[in-house]
C-alpha cells in the first residue's frame, strides 16, 4: 500500500522535474535566439530545410483538403438551398481552423521528426559534446536557428494551405459542379474579416510553430544517445506535438472566435 | 546546394507565403471592398435594433453605401443610437428614413435608407430621428393575439385600450 503511494509521489515529482526541465530549456533557447540571428545564413539555410521541403506536403495536402470540403459542404449545403454559401463555408473552415491545424499536424510529422532525428543523431555522434569543448554553443549554434526557422516557416506554410484549399474548392465548386463564380467570391468576401478571421488563423500558425518546434527541439535534445533513442524521440516529438496543438487550438479558438 | 541557391530558395518560399497572404486577405476577405477613409458619419435614433450587428451594411435602393459604425444606448432617452458611415459620394436629403430591415427570410439585418424629398441633405454629424425599428417577432405575435381576442369579444376591446394607452405614455 505505502509502496503505491510512494510509487505515485515519485511519479507526480518526476513530471514537476520534466516541466522544470522544459522550462528552462525553453529560456536557454531564448537567450540563444539573438546569437543565432547574428548569423543569418543559419537560420535561412534552416527555413530552407523545414519550410521549403515541407512545401510539397502542404500544397497537396491543401489542395486534397480543399477538393474534400467543397464536395462535402455541397452535399450538406444543397438541402438547405444554401449552395451559394460554399465559398464562404470553405473558407471560414480553412482560415479559422483547418489551415493552421491541419498543416501544424503535418509539419510535426514532416518538419519535427527531421529535427528530432538530426539532433538527436547529433547528440548519439558526440557532435553537440565537441561543440561544447570548443566552447561553441550548441543551443544558439545549432538549435536557435532551428527554432527561429520553425517559427518563420509555420505561418507561411498555413497560409499557403489555407490558400491552395480555396483555389481547390473553387476547381470543384464552380468548374466540376456549377456553383455560380460570381456568388462563391462575393459572398465569401462579404463574410470573411481579414483581422478576425485571417489574422486569427496566423497567430494560430505562430503559436503552434511554437510548439511543434519546441517539442521537436526538446525530445531531440533530451533522446538517449542511441538508435533506439533517436527512434522514440521521434515518435514521441509527434505524439506531443500533435496533442499540444490539437489542445492549444481548442484554447485559442475560445478566446478568439466566442460570440461578443 | 550552393549558399546562393539556399538563399533564392527561401526567398521564393517567402515570397509565395507573402503572395498567399494577400490573396486571402484581398481576394478572400473584405479588405479591398470598403475603404473606410472617405465617408461621413449619420447618427441615427431607433426604438429597437433588433439584431443589427456593427459593420452591416446600410443599403439604398439594395446598392450598399455605407456601414454600421457604432452601437450604443442613450442612457437618457432609452433610444438606440446607431452612428452610420455613408459613402461621401452617396447624399441623403435631411427627411430620409432609416429602417431595419432583413435580407432574406432568416438573413442579417441591415440599415435601408429611403430617400426624402427635401433640397437639404445630411451632412457630417447630423442626427436624424426618422427611423422605423426592427420588427420584433414577439410584438407581431402578441399583436396578432390581441387582434384575435379583440375579434372574439367585441365587448371587451374598449376596456383594454384605454389600459395601453395609459401604459404607452
Amino acid at each position: 500500500m505505502t509502496v503505491l503511494v510512494a510509487r505515485l509521489g515519485r511519479g507526480a515529482i518526476e513530471l514537476l522535474r520534466i516541466f522544470g526541465h522544459h522550462a528552462t530549456f525553453f529560456v536557454d533557447l531564448i537567450r540563444a535566439c539573438p546569437a543565432a540571428l547574428r548569423r543569418p545564413y543559419l537560420v535561412v539555410a534552416q527555413i530552407h530545410a523545414i519550410g521549403n521541403l515541407s512545401l510539397v506536403i502542404i500544397v497537396a495536402s491543401g489542395l486534397a483538403v480543399g477538393f474534400v470540403l467543397a464536395l462535402q459542404m455541397y452535399y450538406a449545403l444543397v438541402t438547405y438551398g444554401a449552395s451559394e454559401s460554399l465559398g464562404l463555408i470553405v473558407n471560414l473552415s480553412l482560415t479559422r481552423e483547418l489551415g493552421p491545424v491541419v498543416t501544424a499536424l503535418l509539419f510535426a510529422g514532416r518538419a519535427g521528426t527531421s529535427l528530432t532525428a538530426e539532433i538527436g543523431l547529433m547528440k548519439a555522434g558526440e557532435q553537440l559534446a565537441a561543440m561544447d569543448m570548443m566552447a561553441i554553443d550548441p543551443k544558439s549554434r545549432v538549435l536557435a536557428p532551428r527554432f527561429i526557422g520553425g517559427i518563420v516557416s509555420m505561418p507561411i506554410l498555413a497560409i499557403l494551405f489555407s490558400a491552395v484549399g480555396i483555389m481547390g474548392a473553387y476547381v470543384v465548386a464552380v468548374l466540376l459542379i456549377g456553383v455560380d463564380a460570381g456568388n462563391f467570391w462575393s459572398i465569401m468576401q462579404s463574410g470573411v474579416d481579414v483581422k478576425r478571421d485571417v489574422g486569427n488563423g496566423i497567430v494560430k500558425s505562430i503559436v503552434f510553430g511554437f510548439i511543434c518546434t519546441f517539442v521537436a527541439l526538446y525530445q531531440g535534445y533530451e533522446a538517449e544517445a542511441t538508435p533506439e533513442g533517436v527512434a522514440h524521440g521521434t515518435t514521441r516529438t509527434v505524439v506531443i506535438a500533435s496533442l499540444g496543438v490539437l489542445m492549444m487550438d481548442f484554447v485559442l479558438t475560445a478566446l478568439m472566435f466566442s460570440t461578443p | 546546394m550552393g549558399k546562393k541557391s539556399v538563399e533564392t530558395l527561401v526567398g521564393i518560399f517567402v515570397l509565395l507565403g507573402m503572395l498567399g497572404l494577400v490573396f486571402l486577405a484581398l481576394k478572400a476577405a473584405n479588405l479591398g471592398t470598403f475603404s473606410s477613409g472617405d465617408t461621413y458619419a449619420v447618427t441615427a435614433y431607433f426604438d429597437n435594433i433588433g439584431a443589427l450587428k456593427v459593420r452591416a451594411p446600410v443599403r439604398s435602393a439594395g446598392v450598399t453605401v455605407g456601414r454600421v459604425a457604432s452601437i450604443r444606448l442613450d442612457p437618457k432617452l432609452y433610444q438606440g443610437v446607431v452612428q452610420l458611415e455613408i459613402q461621401r459620394d452617396v447624399q441623403f436629403p435631411t427627411d430620409s428614413s432609416f429602417r431595419i430591415l432583413t435580407s432574406g427570410l432568416l438573413g442579417d439585418q441591415y440599415v435601408g435608407v429611403e430617400p426624402g424629398a427635401q433640397e437639404k441633405m445630411l451632412a457630417a454629424g447630423d442626427q436624424t430621428k426618422q427611423t422605423q425599428s426592427a420588427v420584433v417577432l414577439e410584438s407581431l405575435i402578441s399583436q396578432f393575439l390581441f387582434n384575435k381576442a379583440a375579434d372574439a369579444g367585441a365587448t371587451a376591446a374598449p376596456a383594454p385600450a384605454p389600459a395601453a394607452s395609459g401604459a404607452k405614455k
